[in-house]
């Protein structure tokens, strides 16, 4: 049966598209291609949500080796979720940058682009499916390197440079990454994750499982892009070409936060975490810095790609606190946040892609009065902004939600008037390019040709809208998974 | 005095760790800096392959007379680091000899000089 497969095959689809797309040299049939792998993982994520749902933990075994010696795909809640939001983001990207792409990359590069793409994106979904840590460690990197290549094929020549900065950064991450997994095996010989949490407790006492943990979380941290360790992010987002900033933003920090939740709580466990190494402080203090730090830079932004790219930093922190609590309804918050800053992040640089489009680029200046001659990319800006504040009946509002519930239950309110205070900062931002899109008067240099973005760039952005809206209003799906997510996180039974 | 001798790779390790990282940190010019970020990870090479020696172990092939082997698992691990490690060498020294086509340099405060300026 074809429905056992399901694990490797939602790697091995985008991964074997990749080499198709450069063999090709076609632009259409790159396009086509990409969006059918895309298409199919997201068929493919879907059916193991609903898998393990119903059956509880997936396991598969790689090449019919036996675990821990093999490699194990393990499927639970936690990832089959991280994976339904990568490959939906994905295919919605992948719709819009048809268009997109003519404008920003160079039509010989095409191919090459699309070939880089489903390499990310195989690189991510490893990541989230893979039960084994140095298996993961090779994702990551492979997701890493295309993610350099996707920032540098921009044709501005800042991009290279932020490309080479993130690819430093990057690197530092994966090989502190690398250093707490050899730690790791040194002390108890296995690699599998779901063995490394079975003998872990009979040696967490030591000093190299200790120093591990500390590698790990920085390594993870700097993927994550938690202040201090986030300098890499604003220009990465910025100079990219705006298809691949929807893209990353959406998707690469967040898997990064999933990995950080698989080694806190599944292998390393929560009492280790959080109860013998003070970890909820330093990340309640590093929280609130994110929180307030981003969101303050955002403010004093001009280039909007690079506002959203210090809102992004901001809203790590939310999710980062959420897991500080280290209880159910903390993590359920943090897991939310995951899918629901995924859902407005990747709208909001989707609308912006149909700014840049039109006008070529996209700073404060370029937005005023751009609500008259782009009326629908605006709207879609000015929602997915009510979205990021937390206004109700938005995906934004039931994250911060859940994010004040934890922090009120555990009875640390002032935490509580933190998210409160930071997300009135994110009302200033969001409001600024509102107010110079729908209430300065446009720039006479604007010609008239600039018009509504094209319809293929319309719908997938209206079509993230739009769910921002339906998962803000019926949160059965979100809401349920995330917290029994959380429960099999915590380990804790229903 | 056992401390120092007798965790003498690890010392080998820290010390090419720090040297990676100092020279990342410190040198403006980018090639360098891609020379730095390999030092730092071929510490970490040394620190996987060192772990795998078993003292009194021989290499892992089954031979009639030996029952000691030495780990060969680290080893594999750290031919797929180095595979990882090439690419990213060849990527950031492709990334910069874009860098210097842009910008006609590739000494860092120069470069960030030009990006103000404009």
């Amino acid at each position: 049966m074809i429905t056992q497969h399901l694990p490797v095959l939602q790697v091995i689809v985008p991964l074997l598209t990749a080499p198709l797309c450069l063999l090709a040299q076609n632009r259409r049939f790159a396009w086509g291609a990409s969006l059918a792998a895309s298409g199919t993982a997201f068929l493919i994520a879907a059916l193991l949500l609903a898998q393990t749902l119903e059956q509880g933990i997936i396991s598969y075994e790689l090449g019919g080796w036996s675990t821990p010696w093999g490699i194990e795909y393990r499927v639970d809640t936690v990832n089959a979720f991280v994976l339904l939001i990568v490959t939906a983001i994905s295919s919605a990207v992948l719709v819009f940058a048809q268009r997109s792409v003519t404008r920003e990359i160079l039509s010989t590069r095409i191919p090459v682009f699309y070939a880089v793409y489903m390499l990310c994106l195989a690189g991510l979904l490893g990541i989230a499916v893979t039960g084994d840590v140095f298996n993961l460690f090779v994702f990551m990197e492979i997701s890493a390197l295309s993610s350099y290549t996707l920032i540098a094929l921009s044709e501005q020549r800042r991009a290279l440079t932020a490309a080479y900065q993130y690819l430093f950064m990057g690197t530092i991450g994966a090989t502190f990454i690398l250093i707490g997994i050899g730690l790791l095996y040194m002390m108890t010989g296995t690699l599998n994750m779901h063995d490394l949490s079975q003998r872990l407790p009979a040696v967490t006492a030591t000093r190299t499982v200790e120093t591990a943990f500390a590698f790990l979380t920085v390594g993870i941290s700097i993927k994550i892009a938690l202040v201090p360790l986030h300098l890499w992010l604003p220009n990465a987002y910025a100079y990219a070409p705006s298809v691949v900033s929807a893209f990353i933003a959406a998707t690469a920090t967040k898997v990064a936060f999933y990995v950080l939740l698989r080694f806190l709580f599944t292998i390393f466990g929560v009492s280790f975490a959080f109860k013998t190494m003070p970890l909820n402080l330093i990340f309640i203090v590093l929280a609130l810095a994110a929180m307030f730090a981003g969101s303050i830079a955002a403010i004093f932004q001009d280039n909007i790609k690079r506002l959203l790219a210090y809102s992004s930093i901001a809203q790590i922190g939310y999710m980062i606190l959420g897991i500080s609590f280290a209880s159910v309804t903390g993590l359920t918050a943090a897991i939310l946040h995951l899918f629901n800053h995924a859902l407005m992040k990747g709208a909001l640089f989707l609308a912006l892609g149909c700014v840049v489009y039109r006008l070529g680029m996209a700073n404060m200046k370029q937005m005023r009065g751009l609500g008259r001659r782009m009326p629908w990319t605006m709207a879609a800006f000015a929602l997915g902004g009510l979205s990021l504040i937390g206004v109700p009946l938005t995906v934004g509002f039931i994250s911060k939600w859940y994010l004040v519930a934890g922090a009120l239950e555990r009875g640390w309110w002032p935490l509580a008037v933190a998210v409160l205070v930071a997300s009135l900062l994110s009302l200033v931002y969001v409001w600024r390019v509102i107010e110079a899109a729908y209430f300065q008067a446009p720039l006479p240099a604007h010609n008239d040709e600039t018009g509504e973005a094209p319809l293929s760039m319309l719908l997938p952005t209206w079509a993230l809208i739009l769910a921002n809206f339906y998962f803000g209003i019926d949160t059965s799906l979100t809401v349920g998974v995330a917290s029994s997510a959380a429960q099999q996180l915590l380990g804790v039974s229903e | 005095m056992s401390v120092l001798i007798g965790h003498y790779n690890y010392w080998i390790v820290i010390f090419l760790m720090m040297a990676g990282l100092y020279v990342v940190i410190a040198q403006g010019n980018l090639v360098k800096k891609i020379v730095g970020l390999n030092i730092f990870q071929a510490s970490v090479f040394i620190l996987f392959i060192s772990m795998g020696k078993i003292e009194g172990g021989t290499a892992p092939i089954v031979k009639e007379g030996m029952s000691l082997y030495s780990n060969p698992l680290p080893h594999v691990l750290i031919l797929t680091a180095i595979v990882v490690g090439v690419a990213t060498t060849a990527l950031a020294l492709a990334l910069v000899v874009r860098i210097n086509e842009a910008y006609r340099s590739v000494e860092e405060d120069e470069i960030h000089e030009q990006d103000q300026s404009f």
